[in-house]
């Protein structure tokens, strides 16, 4: 075996390593569009549960209403993401993907990508129908609506730094909920924080700020501690 | 390194800390007892009675250096995590499993001491201000980890797997006590300051001080013995092991 | 300060003996779990050496 022979490994570049997992993962859950649309229909249900459980009471609602909203957010979140890497783990397709010239890190930014397409922006899109039904109006709307387009995505990001670490694990699910919930917890917090400051007649913008900077933090932070526990559960 | 000088990285291999660990337990357990037993004197009885709380007060010697190690404990978790990835080392990764049951204790006693304070100083067990609600989530965090742990069956994924965690928690500690505490401003107004403690008399801050070190020693050798049961439990299969577990007291 | 006054708490006796009592509880079970796991291990230790 001649040194002059051995070439190094072709490395691809980062973007086109988004490009290409994002087109793979949108493909595939476009294939599954009956499992997207359940997704949806559990954060519908979810929603319409509270109303039962505490009463039609206008005001209540009113007062309840974005913490409802956001909550059953999170919720279908985690509910999707075992789908982030389950499939590709579990048919050997993830190996493969770890060994690709594509820097880990930046497949993984396509699949959340992917994720928060399928998932993030129906809610967001959806969040403003079903806040009626809470009594919600006007800006509130407009706040809930953009507070969950900057935060869904930090909930995939988040979400799959979860997923990657308890993969093939059999308490999965719920283990899943138990690691990611806590660091939840601020985006829920500046996410209802933001309809509830519009209520008042505030602006929103000091939220969504907090929402946009730590989607920026995540953005560059959770595809690289992802990649870490991939390659971890791979080996 | 010359013959005279220690070689500190000899205590990095398991089987040569398991007998330092012992002497450590033992020597941080005998000097726990007198640190608690002074503590608890001065705060129990000769501390003055407080003229607004009364006695109820005393449950300070308690809940804050509970509090304060429950937060101390989980950012010395994450460094021995930070150093098990870094180093690629064993016992650094045994180290933080021996630390997070305890962790998870101070948090637990935290909890419920800051309750049973809450009540006769304040009106209710649970009132949701900042400190208590990221004490919750903290104990969510060591939950995490212990039960990421647990599910893992190969050790070294183990190992690996909950040290990203800790280390993701680490980072987002401090993010979720400052939203926590925006949130608590925003809802509940800063009208009452759940976390005044009486002012403070020099004895009860001796008191605090004593209590602090009982618990911070009292950590050590029980974090000490639990590591000495998982280095037996890990690597038992080596020939090393079952000499050390003959010798071991 | 009479051993009964000390025992009352000025009437918060509830709330601090259950906070200590409680603290000596989770202590006992920790400082007892601990051991018995190290015993435990040690045991399976010596019985490896010996199987193999």
């Amino acid at each position: 075996m001649s040194e002059a022979a051995a070439q190094p490994p072709i490395e691809r570049g980062g973007w086109p390593g988004v490009a290409w997992a994002l087109r793979r993962d949108l493909r595939l859950a476009l294939r599954s569009k009956a499992e997207l649309g359940v997704q949806l229909l559990f954060y519908v249900v979810v929603v319409s549960l509270f109303p039962l459980g505490v009463g039609a009471d206008p005001t209540l609602l009113r007062a309840l209403g974005p913490g409802v909203l956001w909550v059953a957010a999170l919720l279908a979140s985690l509910l999707s993401l075992p789908r982030l890497f389950a499939a590709d783990f579990a048919d050997g397709t993830l190996e493969q993907i770890a060994l690709s010239p594509y820097p880990l890190p930046a497949l993984i930014s396509g699949k959340i990508l992917a994720h928060w397409l399928t998932t993030g922006v129906p809610l967001a899109a959806l969040s403003p129908l079903l806040a009626l039904q809470f009594g919600l109006d006007g800006s509130e709307l407009v706040a809930l609506a953009a507070g969950l387009a900057l935060g869904t995505p930090t909930l995939s990001l988040l979400g799959a730094i979860g997923a990657a670490l308890t993969l093939g694990l059999r308490a999965g699910g719920a283990l899943l909920a138990l690691l990611i919930l806590p660091l939840y917890v601020p985006i829920l917090i500046f996410g209802a924080g933001a309809v509830e400051a519009s209520r008042v007649g505030l602006a929103a913008g000091g939220e969504l700020s907090v929402l946009g900077a730590a989607l920026l933090v995540a953005a560059i932070g959770a595809p690289l501690a992802s990649a870490a526990a991939v390659r971890i559960a791979l080996d | 390194m010359g013959s005279n000088s220690i070689n500190w990285f000899k205590f990095a291999s398991p089987a040569s800390f398991f007998p330092l660990a012992g002497h450590l337990a033992r020597w941080f357990a005998v000097l726990a007892v007198p640190l608690a037993a002074s503590g608890l004197w001065l705060g129990l009885v000769v501390a003055p009675t407080d003229a607004q709380q009364g006695d109820a007060y005393r449950i300070i010697f308690i809940h804050v250096p509970a509090a304060w190690m429950s937060m101390f404990i989980y950012l010395v978790m994450a460094a021995w995590c930070a150093a098990s990835l870094t180093l690629n080392a064993r016992l650094s990764a045994m180290m933080a499993q021996a630390l997070a049951p305890t962790g998870a204790l101070f948090t637990v006693i935290a909890l419920w001491t800051g309750a049973l304070w809450g009540r006769p100083a304040w009106g209710t067990y649970w009132a949701w201000d900042a400190r208590m609600t990221s004490e919750l989530i903290l104990l969510f965090l060591y939950l995490g980890y212990m039960a990421l742990r647990h599910a893992i069956d190969e050790p070294r994924r183990a190992d690996r797997a909950s040290a990203v965690l800790a280390l993701v928690g680490a980072v987002n500690v401090p993010i979720i006590y400052f939203s926590v505490k925006w949130w608590n401003t925003l809802h509940q107004g800063a009208t009452v300051s759940l976390t005044a403690a009486p002012k403070m008399a020099s004895i009860m801050l001796t008191a605090m001080l004593l209590m602090t070190f009982a618990a911070w020693f009292y950590a050590i050798a029980v974090a000490m013995v639990r590591v000495r049961a998982i280095i037996l439990e890990r690597e038992r299969r080596t020939s090393w092991a079952g000499a050390l577990a003959g010798a071991a007291r | 300060m009479s051993l009964t006054e000390f025992f009352a708490m000025g009437g918060y006796g509830f709330y601090v003996w259950g906070s200590y009592a409680m603290t000596v509880v989770l202590v006992a079970i920790e400082i007892t779990a601990v051991r018995t796991r190290f015993r435990a291990a040690r045991m399976a230790a010596q019985l490896g050496e010996n199987a193999g």
